[in-house]
């Protein structure tokens, strides 16, 4: 099996940074799944691709924008209409789906060497997120398992809630080191580890 | 200036690109009507009120959006997904 290469090597440096006076308020990770999927349902197909996702995965997702699931291997939510990403820890998912998912229901494309997905963790995760994007990330109205598409200034992120107090990021891979450094000057006020 | 996009919810104008006005509409691409395509390229009705645009949601989910835009206050009085606005026009042309 090919050895995953992370495009953040240049500027991971594990271990806390930044104000430690009141704690760690973030962990950043990268989560490095094996499989990044995206699958677009054809007009009036939605409810078609929501059942192959979960015969498929089974995940089941909710039937609602940014509806999504998360578990400790798997992730899928809704992005778009009609849209979705799956995830999984394991290799060979894009295969496998493109079997399961007719081409009258849909598209099945591989992004998993297209992304890099960063988690960020801990008590100040949704305050730090806050900072960068104008979308409410509290947990009533931004419950565990759901997503939302935005960007950061000119850099696209899917972000989906995947615990009360962790997100997990998906961001284009060529933009994923700028977008990792300037995330890790935002954590730098309230405590970060990169682990 | 917020939009509310039907599926991601209120977000900025900056997440948004404005696709042009909504009022024209293309001759069969098959006409070769002078007069009616230089009205469809050229003619605008340049509103000062409320004016139907389109706009993308290109920092989001990417969908189209048809809206009605007070171009006097910058309200918002309507949002929806441009394709299920054309879908029920050309259905509704069609009957």
């Amino acid at each position: 099996m090919v050895e995953m290469l992370s495009p953040l090597a240049p500027v991971w440096r594990p271990g806390p940074h930044g104000d430690l006076s009141a704690g760690i308020g973030v962990v950043m990770s990268e989560t490095q799944p094996g499989s990044i999927v995206q699958l677009a349902a054809w007009p009036g197909e939605t409810a078609g691709m929501l059942a192959a996702i979960d015969g498929h995965t089974g995940l089941s997702l909710p039937d609602i924008p940014g509806g999504g699931v998360s578990t400790e291997t798997k992730a899928a939510f809704g992005f778009a209409p009609g849209k979705f990403l799956v995830v999984d820890e394991a290799e060979g998912l894009a295969e496998s789906l493109s079997e399961a998912i007719p081409a009258s229901l849909g598209t099945v494309t591989d992004l998993s060497h297209g992304r890099t997905a960063l988690r960020l963790a801990g008590p100040k995760a949704e305050w730090v997120l806050a900072k960068f994007f104008a979308v409410d990330f509290s947990l009533p109205v931004f419950p565990v398992g759901k997503a939302v598409s935005t960007g950061h200034h000119d850099i696209f992120a899917l972000i989906q809630r995947t615990a009360p107090d962790a997100f997990d990021l998906y961001i284009y891979r060529s933009y994923a080191r700028a977008f990792w450094t300037a995330l890790g000057h935002a954590c730098e006020e309230v405590g970060y580890e990169v682990r | 200036m917020l939009i509310t996009c039907p599926y991601c919810g209120p977000r900025d104008v900056s997440e948004y690109s404005y696709q042009g006005d909504a009022n024209r509409r293309r001759p069969d691409p098959a006409s070769t009507d002078q007069a009616a395509w230089n009205a469809y390229v050229y003619d605008r009705v340049n509103t000062a009120g409320d004016h139907k645009e389109y706009w993308q949601h290109s920092a989001g989910c990417r969908v189209h959006l048809a809206v009605t835009r007070n171009t006097l206050t910058h309200k918002i009085s309507s949002v929806a997904i441009a394709r299920d606005v054309v879908v029920a026009e050309r259905k509704e042309a069609a009957q």
